[in-house]
């Protein structure tokens, strides 16, 4: 926490202290003990819609490869809207050039044949069982990110930061529903009480007086909370390094989480979500309606990097999809639902420059009920050895319940 | 920080009410014995003494009972006396109805039965495959297809967004109240997500419809017309559920057992999660429940019973046997068992006790109920009845203490301000914002009856970010202009607009610090410095109200 939102929230706990014994006095000791609290951030996005893994992240090595996808394959390195070489084997898409100089500086870890065992090709129960980390167990009441947060019992400080998990989407997501409490916004400009100054004033007051029930309680929280968000104010972190964030939603999501980190708010776990992968129907190849998405995707990633620069170091991001898609392109030049992708880790402390995970190759014996690629690395592999490496979680058996796997199945990305 | 010092040192809120509560022991009342018009006269009951006041008993069941006042509410249900009324709701069918088939009629897509929501299903269908197969062939402008196409989706969010209006604006106006209070239980109870899949919308209408007809009858019948929905049959995937898989060429796998269903209807319908079944009951129950499933849009979409997917073997289900070689009856025998199970009585009761009385209702309370749901066979409206006329449901512990749901902060505010229905979509809008859309829980558990599920920082802050907006008329729904009396008082001096505003909105019991903070006027240079950040600028009335609406007393009921 820089030493200029100490000196006000610190001041602020004072007014505050022994009316409401609030987070911003947690708040000061997390600040003391610098140990405690580990200033890491995990940041999880979401593409929902089942993101086509083989378009992303390309294994122009691979034969089968083109001779399944004969209008949609994206063109070898070096042709025309080709793919750009990582390793002689696999290939960015070409939309995804803003990606390459993280994968040179050994940031960016593409993660190839990973996603979920369970066989549900439904958006929906796919969706359900990444984010509640508990494949084909629809009784998951929790998300994995929040039971990350919820039984991480060491940090008694940051138990109560408000922006300790934070989304960026209008409703809390799945993947933080659970015990720990997280603030979900569609925008940091939104988390204010939109009254007049006098009138805000009031309101607090009629939550700061009377009984010490719930209500007040969490009243006098949120009231705390957004004058901390107030005084750290995120919004004066205009971008740096000449960082540009698209226009986009998912640009300007991705640059709150950036503000918000650098505000030191306490930020541990952020979450955002981006659509439109679901490309049934003229999915295009090196151009076309997935190189599109691909476009603001990168240029969002990279910008958000640039942004953070040196504080990249403590900062890990994980792309997620419910699944991928089929192996063949369909008679729409399209793709439908399949079932291993491609995910990527980005930051300082990933082992990048490296495409990790087994590749089970394309040849008709080797695909997933003989249409998609087969899964070859579990999400919760990922997952686990993210939140422990980076995170420091050390309960892998209740953020997983039910996940067999240990650490011995790692991929070593962190 | 300009927090008064004074305000924050003052006597909690709570010590004053529970002190109003103790001075008004003195005039308790007496219950009659049970209400004239209960189908079980014969049975002696004490009479009771109720803790509340008279006037806290009357807002008690308007909160409870119903959506929270209307202007005129209270004055009503004094005159007819507490317990009349609560009779009087239990039996919905002896309200008139009129005005709420008036308000229906404005819902044209709503209003077409199940056959015709079903058709333009496929029709939406058939045109997205057309467009689909042309864009296909030939990328680029297919502008006839797509705007089809584009024509057929407005379509589908019209008619969810009708679904949706329709079930606030009925909370907002219906007299039926207790009608509709049941309505959101059940709905909720039988949760159904209308994002399942692009044909769930369609089988919406028609759900509620069902549900309704069934809020406050027999749970036996509750429960078999859910289990023959549409709704709840492609939610829950028993609508492609078989007992014998086909292996289609590729050799991917086709619809087999699914047990989702099964699973839940056990689990979260009926006897609950700790109701004392096995993983084999749930394979048992699945299997006795293939072939129910719907017929293709195209043909009305309605319910169907398919013989060929039924798995005609015997079955062993919570250690009744089910001979073998049946078809349908299987389903029926499994909905008998478990609408009869003592565990169904003490989930079901539980849960109405929950969402009635308190978040943690007493173990007395809920045996209570769970043996009128045994005597009288699963009806619901004497399980009700045994509930809301328990000396636990007027006990002052059980006053004004449930947090209220997104879906209830909305319909109340409309309530207190004498809102006409909204029949836009932007009050639904507005409960959806507030974290509660209509059928938009995903998971089959529906949102939690426990209130204090509903409180944390995000929430606080959107609810007090609803009221302001209220008063500031943003909200077409609910608006301060609509208010009677609000002209006169606009004009009138600060005490008798908090006075007002009391009364209507916060139930008339505030604490001395509350009413010094309504009563404290507007600050001019703040006001200065607020409009240039771009704040409704909320100024006497309004400003009464926003803060009303915003208070902690407000987000309980």
């Amino acid at each position: 926490m820089d030493r200029r939102v100490f000196v006000k929230s610190g001041a602020l706990a004072l007014v505050t202290m022994g009316l409401s014994p609030s987070f911003l006095r947690r708040m000061a000791y997390g600040m003391e003990l610098k140990g405690t609290s580990r200033g890491k951030t995990l940041v999880c996005l979401f593409q929902r819609g089942a993101a086509d893994g083989l378009n992303v992240v390309v294994p122009h090595g691979e034969k089968a490869y083109y001779d399944m996808r004969p209008t949609i394959a994206v063109a070898r390195p070096g042709q025309p809207s080709g793919a750009i070489d990582l390793d002689g084997f696999f290939g960015l898409h070409p939309s995804l050039a803003p990606l390459k100089p993280l994968w040179d500086q050994k940031l960016l870890a593409p993660i190839h044949a990973v996603g979920s065992p369970s066989t549900s090709r439904s958006h929906f129960d796919a969706q359900d069982f990444m984010e509640t980390g508990t494949p084909d167990v629809k009784a998951t009441p929790d998300g994995w990110l929040n039971r990350l947060l919820a039984v991480q019992g060491t940090c008694q400080q940051c138990e109560a930061v408000p922006f300790r998990a934070v989304a960026i989407t209008s409703q809390t997501p799945r993947i933080l529903e659970g015990p720990a409490e997280t603030v979900a916004m569609n925008s940091l400009g939104e988390f204010s009480v939109r009254a007049t100054g006098s009138d805000a004033e009031r309101l607090e007051a009629l939550y700061r007086t009377g009984s010490a029930d719930l209500i007040h309680g969490t009243g006098q929280e949120m009231f705390d909370a957004v004058k901390l968000l107030r005084s750290a104010n995120p919004q004066q972190y205009a971008p740096r390094n000449d960082a540009q964030y698209p226009r986009s939603q998912f640009g300007q999501r991705l640059m709150q989480i950036s503000q918000l980190i650098k505000s030191n708010v306490g930020l541990e776990v952020a979450f955002a979500d981006v659509g439109g992968w679901d490309t049934h129907v003229n999915q295009g190849n090196g151009t076309g309606q997935l190189a599109g998405r691909l476009d603001d995707f990168a240029r969002s990633l990279a910008a958000f990097t640039q942004d953070l620069g040196d504080r990249m170091n403590d900062v890990l991001v994980l792309t997620m999809s419910e699944f991928g898609r089929t192996a063949r392109e369909n008679g729409n030049r399209g793709t439908d639902h399949g079932h291993a992708t491609a995910f990527f880790a980005l930051g300082g402390g990933v082992k990048g420059g490296r495409v990790y995970g087994r590749w089970p190759g394309l040849a008709p014996e080797q695909l997933n009920e003989g249409r998609d690629l087969k899964l070859t690395t579990d999400f919760r592999t990922v997952f686990s050895e993210v939140a422990v490496k980076h995170l420091g979680a050390t309960r892998v058996e209740k953020i997983f319940p039910g996940y067999t796997g240990g650490s011995q199945e790692w991929l070593g990305l962190v | 920080m300009s927090i008064l010092p004074s305000v924050l040192r003052s006597n909690p809120l709570r010590r004053v009410v529970r002190g109003a509560a103790l001075t008004a022991a003195v005039a308790v009342t007496v219950a009659p014995a049970i209400v004239a018009q209960s189908a079980r006269a014969a049975i002696p009951v004490a009479p009771v003494v109720r803790e509340q006041t008279a006037d806290q008993q009357i807002m008690q069941v308007l909160n409870r009972l119903a959506f929270g006042p209307r202007p005129g509410d209270v004055a009503s249900v004094r005159a007819m006396g507490v317990d009349a009324w609560i009779d009087r709701q239990l039996h919905p069918e002896r309200i008139d109805d009129t005005e709420m088939n008036e308000l229906l009629a404005r819902y044209p897509l709503m209003q077409q039965d199940q056959n015709a929501l079903a058709a333009q299903f496929a029709q939406i269908q058939r045109r997205s495959r057309v467009a689909r197969r042309d864009t296909a062939m030939q990328q680029g402008a297919q502008s006839a297809d797509l705007d089809d196409l584009k024509q057929a989706r407005r379509g589908r969010t019209q008619l969810l967004g009708e679904i949706e209006s329709a079930r606030v604006a009925r909370a907002v106006a219906s007299d039926r109240q207790l009608l509709e209070v049941m309505t959101d239980f059940w709905e909720n109870h039988f949760n159904v997500f209308a994002g399942k899949n692009p044909v769930e919308p369609y089988y919406l209408a028609d759900y509620d419809r069902v549900i309704r007809a069934h809020a406050l009858g027999k749970f036996r019948e509750l429960l078999g017309a859910v289990a023959h929905s549409p709704a709840m049959l492609v939610y829950l995937d028993n609508a492609r559920s078989r007992a014998n898989p086909r292996q289609n060429t590729r050799g991917a796998k086709q619809d087999a057992l699914n047990e989702n269903y099964g699973r839940e209807l056990m689990e979260l319908h009926t006897l609950g999660v700790d109701g004392g079944y096995t993983q084999e009951d749930v394979i048992e129950a699945a299997r006795a429940l293939t072939g129910w499933t719907v017929r293709p849009p195209a043909q009305g979409g309605g319910f169907i019973f398919r013989p060929q997917w039924h798995d005609t073997g015997e079955k062993v289900f919570l250690g009744h046997r089910l001979a073998a070689g049946r078809g349908e009856q299987d389903g029926e025998d499994v909905l008998d068992i478990l609408a009869r199970s003592p565990a169904t009585a003490h989930f079901i009761a539980h849960k109405l006790a929950q969402r009635l009385v308190s978040d943690s209702p007493s173990t007395a309370l809920v045996e209570a109920a769970a043996r009128t749901y045994i005597r009288t066979d699963g009806d619901i409206r004497e399980i009700v009845r045994t509930i809301v006329t328990s000396p636990e449901f007027f006990s002052s512990h059980a006053y004004h203490t449930k947090v209220k749901s997104p879906f209830e902060v909305v319909v109340s505010a409309a309530r207190a301000l004498g809102a006409a229905p909204d029949t836009t979509a932007r009050t639904a809008r507005a409960v959806a914002q507030l974290g509660q859309p209509v059928f938009g829980h995903r998971d089959p558990n529906g949102w939690p009856e426990s209130g204090d599920s509903w409180m944390n920082t995000g929430a606080i802050l959107n609810r007090i970010n609803f009221g302001l907006a209220v008063a500031a008329n943003r909200l077409p729904g609910a608006t301060l202009s609509t208010w009677p009396g609000a002209d006169a008082l606009s004009a009138a001096p600060r005490a008798a607009q908090v006075d007002a505003v009391v009364s209507s909105i916060l139930g008339g019991a505030i604490s001395p610090d509350t009413r010094k903070i309504l009563m404290s006027g507007e600050h001019p240079l703040a006001a200065d410095a607020a409009r240039q950040a771009g704040a409704p600028q909320l100024t006497g009335l309004a400003q009464v109200v926003g803060l009303a609406l915003g208070s902690p007393e407000f987000q309980r009921r």
